[in-house]
């Protein structure tokens, strides 16, 4: 049913209210992709059909009088380690690790006789936390961007505008001008979220000012970094949230046309952001004349084929026009002659979904969180060795401990922090001393590191930071696009040397050479990403150099990870000469006599480490 | 308009499209691989970086220059980081540079040896990718890239073809065609404008030096040189002399010590297809029958047509190019003249050119299972056959051309340049025998260095609109507006290199507009101080169609198929 003008807009709005306020339950499965691979889906299904068979099921858009119990497929809840999650509202119960078996008493305790299911429940410090909001990882959140991710359908239509989704699109439509609506977002300070922290708001008025019958607005949905999810999550969760974002800044810039350019391995995203455009389009918020106000503006999916390199802006635009993904020189920039040579705006999932919130509450309301330079709320997706890994959002400004003790729960079997990579292979390693640094763009910057698109990846203390080094390294050289010198060959002979000093064949001048290399790298490639290459390299060299020094003269990997730094040995004292681990090696580097102490020959050893597993008696162990 | 500030120095920028324009116009050489004027910007290579008064470094070549701007262009920095850069991508480099055929020309190497890189700390992995050497023109050994991406936008920019491209990522980069397949084997059209911007010695001229000598050397082989017009204004600038500087009469006294039996000049050849081609027009022009006339004398242009506008191919004209007409009928007439020697008859081609390799090659131009033209000497190849026989070329005396083909005519030399082909045709039809009407002829738009030429000419009181292209993309343009018929030629003349055959791949580097330009000026000298200016005045013409043409005139003709 298409909805013609603003009227029949707020009749639908209220209609939908009216339908979800009839759901005077609701169950809200987690679909987002981590809750699937555990088997939501199952769970959603069968928790559906126990209720039917109570015949208390209501489909919002099948009915929108009767009462009863609403069943949901929802976005990313973003407790992924404790998944699959389901959410019970009103009373706002979050269940984690629930399990095929758990359904029938989920509905029969829950749904018919109110009753909450405790082992469901999160616990901790023997108190079970019934409400989602108290549990401590989503206690100190503020979830604006995520708030519909996990608390509504997310393949619904109806329950986006009955939650007063398109209030924003339908207020700068009929309210505003297109230079009000650029100027609301310059006056919030919303600065780009893919990374670069670029205002939003000044792109959208350098891309209205542009002279030209074509622009375009491209949302880019190509996120890369290893261990990254958040954008992933709203493209899944709130995916009507992102398209109100692009069509506003449509409407700003005088574009009619949008791409969003999605990870190919993001086939959930692809699926919920299909069906969220072809709802519009059906219901007339996407297409020709919007809403009766003369504004057209549709929307279509590109997807990625799989290369890094494609979330830098030119890079992205040229695969968008089947050309192979490398970035340009500038100028011109995007702004200027970006897709097919038209101005054009670009800018991440995150930041689109900001923008409804932004119009909706005012840019003072926005500039009122978090800091002046960086204001609102930024998505983490927080993984490693962390107790709670999941996807989080916060005022910017959070301090980076609250970010990994508070809400993080801290490290995993009580051991020690020992740094936090932000930003993924771009970005930097943070440690200790900065646990008390607030997140923000400048905060970060100032410390050689960056927020990028929000990844976090926690390290403990038996993390090798020379191999964490090797590792971005080992991505970034396989990601490299192989345009400019620098990048293509630069990377590849960091990771060589790399490869080396793990291998414990490095020197105290291979150091240098890396530190040589990097400076060559960040000050002359090509693209942000060419150019950001060596931080992972740089910042461990900076904050872990004397792990570096170990391995090249001391030949030792204090944290073990290095095999080939490592030697494996048998105490005498507790050897019973079993012969068991000699008997058990695979090249016969184990030699002794019977029921006197064995000896490892290093020459010998590849240090597969079977016989430590097989040695009953805990004599051998690595050195 | 503005100033800059280049190195503390005020220059003073007009047109300028980029800083490094302005550098170099300010008499600082900046090295640069992946920078050519003509091409796009692509700023892969980094060497053009310099550093602004906040000291960051930009590439010169992709920015603009600003009223006002400041940069350093040799700073510390600077120098360390190219030292670097170079130093990385020499790490990667077959270093055979002892037998490499580029050594001494290898921008490489002269960058290497200016940036001053003297060790090499990274290990060198010796690259063993395969050489394709299987086709009749251009040999690429992917060892030697150098991956600027010089070639890639060539074959794109410059002739629409698109028969190389990047594939792979990161350290895995290459330059290479669809499905890594020999350049014979895709729609490569054999120009070879690659090998004119690649750096390296990735991308070569396939050699035919040794079947040369082998012949030259074989007494039961008569050998007979053909020289093109362009080589004559282009091979001095291998022994130092200026582009343009004319140099035929040396040529014939190089081509005679090296051991070839008569010397005769390919415009002979370009007089023949100047008449036919005249003829085929005129005769299409009364009969309104398969217009435009699309000239047929480029080996490159004629593959693209086959390839890309099979549509066309009645179109274009059935004349066999001149090497090809003059390659018939020197064996035709030596058949004759020496019917009792038991000598072979030998020709070779001297050419601007790559692609007339594999024109000589082609089925089509073979008499009996025998090459019309037995093989393909480029203007690159002949002066290092020069080189290695100890031939000092500056100093050699001025020699003649053999009979019976001695005499050519000023309208077959201009051959060798774009619109040359036009030119040419046009004087054969004004029969008024005025230095005004030449004049009016070389006013009337197809001369010149711009993509797309048209011209208008009055014929008996009918109008012939001439359109004249050089460079495939130009053409192809050109074509689309035909098409759709958004244009109404009669003739179109195609060149596939840039400024025609004196910009052909076979021609000495480095090559640009400016050089061109000289060797077009030294073209047009050459056909002013011709006594012959039209080709129907040429003796040796008249000769040959008294002669071996009489009745036979349709092996000047190919049959395409």
């Amino acid at each position: 049913m298409k909805i013609n003008n603003l009227k029949e807009l707020k009749a639908f709005s209220a209609k939908s209210t009216n339908a979800l306020d009839n759901q005077k339950k609701k169950v809200l499965v987690c679909a987002g992709t981590g809750c699937v691979a555990g088997g939501s889906i199952e769970i959603y299904n069968r928790i559906r059909e126990l209720i039917d068979a109570h015949e208390l099921l209501v489909d919002l858009e099948l009915d929108y009088e009767k009462e009863g119990i609403g069943v949901k497929k929802s976005g990313c809840h973003g407790f992924c380690e404790m998944g699959p999650l389901v959410r019970i509202e009103p009373e706002n119960y979050l269940y984690l690790r629930v399990q095929f078996e758990d359904c029938v008493e989920i509905v029969e305790k829950t749904l018919i006789n109110n009753e909450p299911i405790e082992r469901l429940m999160y616990s901790a410090e023997n108190r079970i936390y019934k409400a989602q909001e108290d549990i401590p990882f989503y206690h100190k959140q503020t979830r604006m961007v995520l708030k519909n991710c996990g608390s509504i359908n997310a393949e619904s239509f109806a329950e986006y505008v009955a939650k007063g989704g398109y209030e924003a699109l339908s207020k700068v439509l009929f309210e505003m001008k297109p230079d009000e609506v650029c100027q609301s977002i310059i006056d919030s300070n919303l600065r780009g979220r893919g990374g670069g922290g670029y205002p939003a708001g000044r792109k959208w008025a350098q891309v209205l000012r542009q002279d030209s019958e074509v622009k375009y607005v491209v949302c880019n949905g190509d996120e890369g970094d290893p261990g990254a999810f958040m954008d992933r999550s709203i493209m899944e969760g709130d995916p009507h949230g992102v398209i109100e974002g692009m069509l506003i800044a449509g409407y700003a810039t005088k574009s009619t046309a949008g791409y969003i350019y999605v990870r190919a391995e993001y086939p959930l995203a692809v699926e919920r952001l299909r069906i969220a455009i072809e709802d519009a389009r059906k219901h007339g918020l996407l297409g020709k004349n919007i809403l009766n106000s003369g504004f057209s503006f549709d929307i279509n999916i590109n997807k990625g084929a799989g290369a890094f390199v494609c979330g830098e802006g030119s890079a992205l635009t040229a695969s968008i026009e089947g050309e192979r993904g490398m970035p340009r020189v500038k100028p011109p920039r995007t702004v200027e002659k970006g897709l097919w040579q038209k101005p054009t705006v670009l800018n991440n999932v995150e930041t689109f979904a900001n923008v409804p919130l932004i119009i909706k509450n005012g840019s003072s309301w926005f500039k009122g969180i978090g800091p002046e330079n960086s204001p609102g709320t930024k998505a983490f997706a927080i993984t490693g060795n962390v107790n709670n890994t999941g996807l989080i959002e916060v005022p910017m400004g959070t301090t980076l401990r609250e970010v990994i003790f508070d809400i993080g729960g801290g490290i995993k079997d009580g051991k020690k922090f020992k740094a936090v990579q932000i930003g993924g292979p771009s970005g930097g390693c943070l440690t200790e001393e900065h646990l008390d640094l607030p997140l923000d763009f400048d905060s970060l910057k100032k410390v050689g590191a960056m927020i990028g698109s929000g990844g976090l990846v926690v390290m403990d203390e038996d993390t090798c930071m020379v191999e964490v080094a090797r590792f971005f390294m080992n991505f970034t050289q396989n990601e490299s696009c192989g345009k400019c010198v620098p990048c293509r060959e630069g990377t590849k002979r960091m990771l060589e040397i790399l490869e080396k000093i793990v291998e414990g064949k490095g020197t105290v001048g291979d150091l240098d050479l890396l530190e040589e290399l990097a400076d060559t790298i960040s000050s002359t490639a090509l693209c942000g990403l060419g150019k950001s290459a060596a931080s992972p390299v740089a910042s461990t060299l900076k904050h872990f150099r004397k792990e570096y020094v170990e391995h090249v003269v001391d030949k030792k990997c204090v944290t073990h990870t290095c095999k080939a730094l490592g030697s494996i040995v048998i105490e005498k004292e507790k050897c019973k000469g079993c012969s068991k681990c000699a008997r058990l090696c695979p090249v016969q580097a184990i030699v002794g006599k019977v029921k006197e102490p064995y000896t490892i020959n290093p020459d010998k050893c590849i240090k597969c480490g079977a016989c430590i597993e097989a040695c009953a008696f805990k004599a051998i162990k690595e050195a | 308009m503005g100033n800059m500030i280049i190195d503390g120095q005020i220059v003073e920028f007009n047109e300028e499209k980029n800083i490094l324009a302005v550098i170099r116009k300010a008499g600082i050489e900046l090295p640069t691989f992946c920078y050519h004027s003509e091409l796009s910007v692509y700023g892969a290579c980094r060497m053009c970086m310099v550093e602004d008064k906040w000291g960051s470094t930009l590439t010169s070549c992709s920015t603009p220059p600003k009223d006002g701007m400041e940069v350093w262009t040799n700073t510390e920095k600077l120098k360390k980081h190219r030292k670097m850069i170079l130093e990385l991508l020499l790490a990667n480099h077959d270093r055979d540079c002892t037998t490499c055929e580029k050594s001494g020309r290898c921008k490489l190497q002269e960058i290497a040896l200016k940036v001053g890189v003297k060790k090499i700390r990274f290990g060198q992995e010796k690259k063993e990718m395969p050489v394709d050497d299987l086709g009749p023109s251009i040999v690429r050994n992917p060892n030697k890239c150098i991956l600027c991406g010089d070639c890639v936008r060539a074959c794109q920019e410059i002739q629409g073809v698109g028969v190389l491209d990047f594939a792979y990522r990161g350290s895995k980069l290459q330059v290479t065609t669809a499905f890594n397949k020999a350049l014979h084997q895709v729609d490569c059209v054999n120009c070879g404008q690659c090998r004119v911007v690649c750096p390296t010695g990735a991308l070569m001229i396939k050699k035919d030096m040794d079947r040369a000598y082998e012949a030259l050397q074989d007494k039961n082989k008569r050998v007979i040189a053909q020289i093109a017009p362009a080589v004559r204004v282009a091979i001095g600038e291998e022994f130092g002399m200026e582009p343009g500087a004319i140099t035929m009469g040396k040529i014939v006294a190089a081509l005679r010590k090296l051991g070839f039996d008569q010397i005769f000049d390919t415009a002979v050849g370009a007089d023949l297809t100047v008449i036919e081609e005249a003829e085929e027009l005129m005769d299409r022009i009364q009969n309104r029958d398969k217009l435009p006339l699309f000239s047929s004398c480029c080996p490159a242009w004629f593959k693209y047509a086959e390839q890309k506008h099979p549509e066309l191919m009645d179109n274009v004209s059935s004349c066999r190019s001149p090497q090809q007409m003059f390659g018939v009928v020197i064996k035709e007439q030596f058949k004759k003249l020496y019917k009792d020697d038991r000598k072979e008859n030998i020709v070779i081609a001297i050419m601007p050119c790559t692609a007339k390799k594999f024109e000589a090659a082609r089925p089509e131009n073979k008499t009996g299972g025998i090459p019309d033209v037995d093989m393909v000497i480029t203007t690159q190849e002949l002066a290092i056959m020069i080189q290695e026989n100890g031939i000092v070329f500056n100093e050699l005396e001025d020699e003649a051309l053999d009979m019976p083909f001695g005499f050519t005519s000023g309208a077959g030399v201009i051959f060798g340049v774009s619109g040359g082909v036009s030119e040419a045709v046009l004087r054969y039809y004004y029969k008024e025998r005025t230095a005004a009407v030449l004049q009016g002829i070389s006013y009337s738009g197809v001369r010149g260095m711009e993509g797309v030429k048209e011209a208008t000419a009055e014929i008996d009181g009918q109008k012939v609109r001439i359109g004249v292209a050089h460079g495939l993309k130009n053409a192809e343009n050109l074509i689309k507006k035909i098409l759709r018929g958004e244009e109404k030629f009669d003739f179109v003349e195609v060149m596939a290199c840039p400024g025609g055959c004196v910009g052909g791949a076979g021609q000495p580097i480095p090559q640009n507009n400016d050089v061109r330009r000289k060797r077009a000026r030294g073209i047009y000298k050459v056909d002013t101080a011709s006594p012959i200016k039209r080709s129907e005045d040429n003796p040796a013409i008249e000769a040959l169609y008294e002669g071996v043409l009489k009745s036979n005139r349709e092996i000047l003709h190919r049959h395409h198929k």
